[in-house]
């Protein structure tokens, strides 16, 4: 490494990846597999996790986290996704959805309640927006919540929920006004052990099963008047404005699958032989080589552009959105490819490639489907 | 208690090795650079050991600029400041009197480091280090206790365990299980750039050693596998093609 041309905040960026890979090789790559096959979400990992500073990457070191900006953040998210997408998933959910909910919208008391536990590890949270009947459609929601004295009383159900049965404690989007009137939704703070707060069925899905995905049911849930955050009406906006940050976590996410599945193909290529030399000299697996190291790289230059925004406080909208949709599809395409030149063995367990396949397709999906950027991109590119 | 732990600056040791200059040097290019594995292990100890009865640990190499990354990551997983000798470490005596010259100045009651270098694996400094101090030198050391100002150590030996006592000032080299290696968390990483790194310029510039060219060992050949009960094409295989029979 040449490191007299990387400037300071590239150097840290590199000896966060490589604490992080370190990290991941040792306690995370041995087990993924069965963590995978068994569906088990490793929750003593994030405690791990936590202790190394990477549960509260976006916290400011006075509530406990460690600081950083979206740049750091995304190159850790990188980093553990290139081994185990399914704890990046997990991991990113809990940093830009949960801890950075409360960070972005809470009171200087709310921060000190809740924040230095979830930046810790000591807590792992969870982020309630989505509803069986209203994904995308997040404004005619029907969990309800009706303030009744002192408290808000919540009624209704979360669905898709990373860590719904396992989080300590959820920000949950409910509705405070009517349906599909504007400002209609409130957010709010629900700690696991409240009377009528229940984790539901877990789901069984194609990839990133290590990472926790259940329901969460609201009955007559009663919690705190001051459990709100920020104020009536403000829930839908601030959820938004998560969202715009969320998506550069999974953009990170799908370049680290990304990345993760090429090189694993890259090394394959050149050590398998056929007709006496290796396959990455027929052309048509090194132009696939060619294609993945270049959409991968295009991925990299939207993502960074997103972080460098979001970390000067910009607007961020628009390039969040073409870097989560752009990178996800690159995520999906890579590790397909990668499969391809892995041929047979690209099929098997034994081989990294097929779950990184499995894993990629939940990036195109989650928080915003590609059609859904692409919505949020037009708009944006229509209104100038 | 008062260490120093020497490191060294070394290829990862997944590197592709090349030469250049005629073969008379290793190709820097492309390669990724780490604290040596054994250094590694010295200094995880060390940090062990001033967590358990306070003190500080320095970390120290001796390497040009290029190197100032890999004792930053030193000062990242616990050690409280570091020195940077400024010269290109081209031997083990060389490296040895930079090392004494500073512990010379300082009293350290350890001076660790690994039982060699994972690059030219000389596993000489230690040696030498203790004698140009006059004071004792073990290796390789695979457990270390400090009690009451008496270091408890042991190593594995051919057909068994030695255990061994000494009075400190030491020298030591480590190897595993000393301790395990540790891995520098966020904050480590941040406070690392806040630690002095402090660069003096060499006392000299013995070498004693000029390397006349290097070679990489021979690729490694096919395997060639026969039946069990085939022990007379073995026998002629070992005979006539490998010729060691």
């Amino acid at each position: 490494m040449h490191t007299e041309t990387l400037s300071n905040r590239e150097e840290i960026i590199a000896e966060i990846t490589q604490s992080v890979t370190d990290f991941g090789e040792k306690h995370i790559r041995p087990y993924m597999m069965d963590w995978d096959e068994t569906q088990t979400f490793p929750r003593e990992i994030f405690t791990q996790m936590g202790e190394l500073g990477l549960m509260g990457m976006l916290v400011p070191e006075q509530y406990g986290g460690s600081g950083f900006g979206y740049k750091e953040y995304v190159a850790a998210i990188v980093a553990v996704s290139k081994i185990d997408s399914s704890i990046g998933l997990s991991m990113a959910a809990h940093n830009s959805l949960c801890t950075n909910h409360i960070l972005q919208f809470a009171s200087e008391e709310q921060k000190k309640r809740w924040l230095p536990k979830l930046a810790t590890g000591e807590w792992i949270g969870a982020w309630g927006l989505t509803e069986p009947n209203t994904g995308s459609d997040a404004g005619n929601m029907r969990t309800t919540a009706v303030l009744d004295g002192d408290e808000w009383v919540l009624n209704g159900a979360k669905n898709f929920i990373t860590h719904g049965i396992s989080g300590n404690i959820a920000v949950v989007v409910a509705r405070t006004g009517e349906p599909n009137e504007s400002g209609n939704a409130s957010a709010f703070v629900v700690e696991r052990g409240t009377m009528g707060f229940t984790g539901g069925k877990k789901e069984n899905k194609l990839g990133m099963r290590a990472s926790e995905t259940a329901e969460m049911i609201f009955d007559n849930c009663r919690i705190p008047k001051e459990n709100m955050l920020g104020n009536v009406g403000d829930g839908f906006r601030q959820a938004l404005a998560i969202l715009d940050g969320g998506r550069i976590s999974i953009s990170a996410l799908s370049l680290g699958i990304a990345e993760g599945a090429y090189e694993a193909a890259l090394q394959y290529a050149k050590e398998r032989q056929q007709f006496g030399q290796p396959i990455a000299n027929f052309q048509g697996i090194s132009f696939k080589l060619a294609d993945m190291a270049t959409e991968i790289d295009a991925a990299k230059l939207l993502t960074e552009r997103a972080s460098d925004l979001k970390d000067a406080g910009k607007k961020v909208g628009k390039e969040s959105a073409m870097a989560k949709y752009y990178s996800s599809e690159v995520a999906v395409r890579v590790s397909n490819e990668a499969v391809q030149i892995f041929g047979g063995y690209g099929y098997v367990k034994d081989f990294p490639v097929e779950k990184f396949y499995r894993d990629s397709k939940l990036c195109t999906i989650g928080e915003g489907t590609s059609e859904i950027q692409k919505v949020v991109i037009s708009r944006a590119i229509l209104k100038g | 208690m008062k260490i120093l732990v020497c490191i060294t600056h070394v290829p990862d040791t997944t590197s592709k090795i090349t030469f250049t200059n005629d073969n008379t040097e290793l190709d820097k290019g492309g390669l990724q650079f780490v604290i040596g594995p054994y250094d590694d292990y010295a200094l995880a100890r060390a940090v062990e050991i001033k967590e358990q009865l306070g003190g500080t640990v320095t970390a120290l190499n001796v390497g040009q600029q290029e190197t100032e990354p890999t004792i930053r990551k030193a000062l990242a997983i616990g050690a409280d400041d570091a020195i940077r000798i400024d010269a290109e470490p081209t031997d083990a005596y060389f490296v040895a009197q930079q090392i004494a010259e500073v512990a010379k100045a300082e009293n350290y009651d350890l001076i660790m480091m690994g039982r060699e270098s994972s690059d030219y694996n000389g596993g000489q400094v230690h040696g030498m280090v203790g004698e140009m101090l006059g004071i004792p030198s073990l290796s390789p050391v695979m457990k270390l206790d400090i009690d009451k100002g008496v270091a408890k150590m042991a190593r594995e030996i051919e057909g068994g365990k030695e255990y061994l006592e000494a009075s400190l000032p030491l020298v030591l080299g480590c190897q595993e299980p000393i301790a395990e290696w540790k891995i520098p968390n966020m904050r480590g990483i941040m406070g690392a750039r806040k630690k002095p790194l402090k660069v003096i310029t060499p006392t000299n510039n013995d070498t004693l050693t000029t390397p006349e060219s290097y070679e990489l060992p021979a690729p490694r050949t096919d395997v060639k596998l026969i039946d069990a009960d085939n022990t007379a094409e073995l026998v002629s295989l070992l005979k006539n093609e490998a010729k060691v029979i």
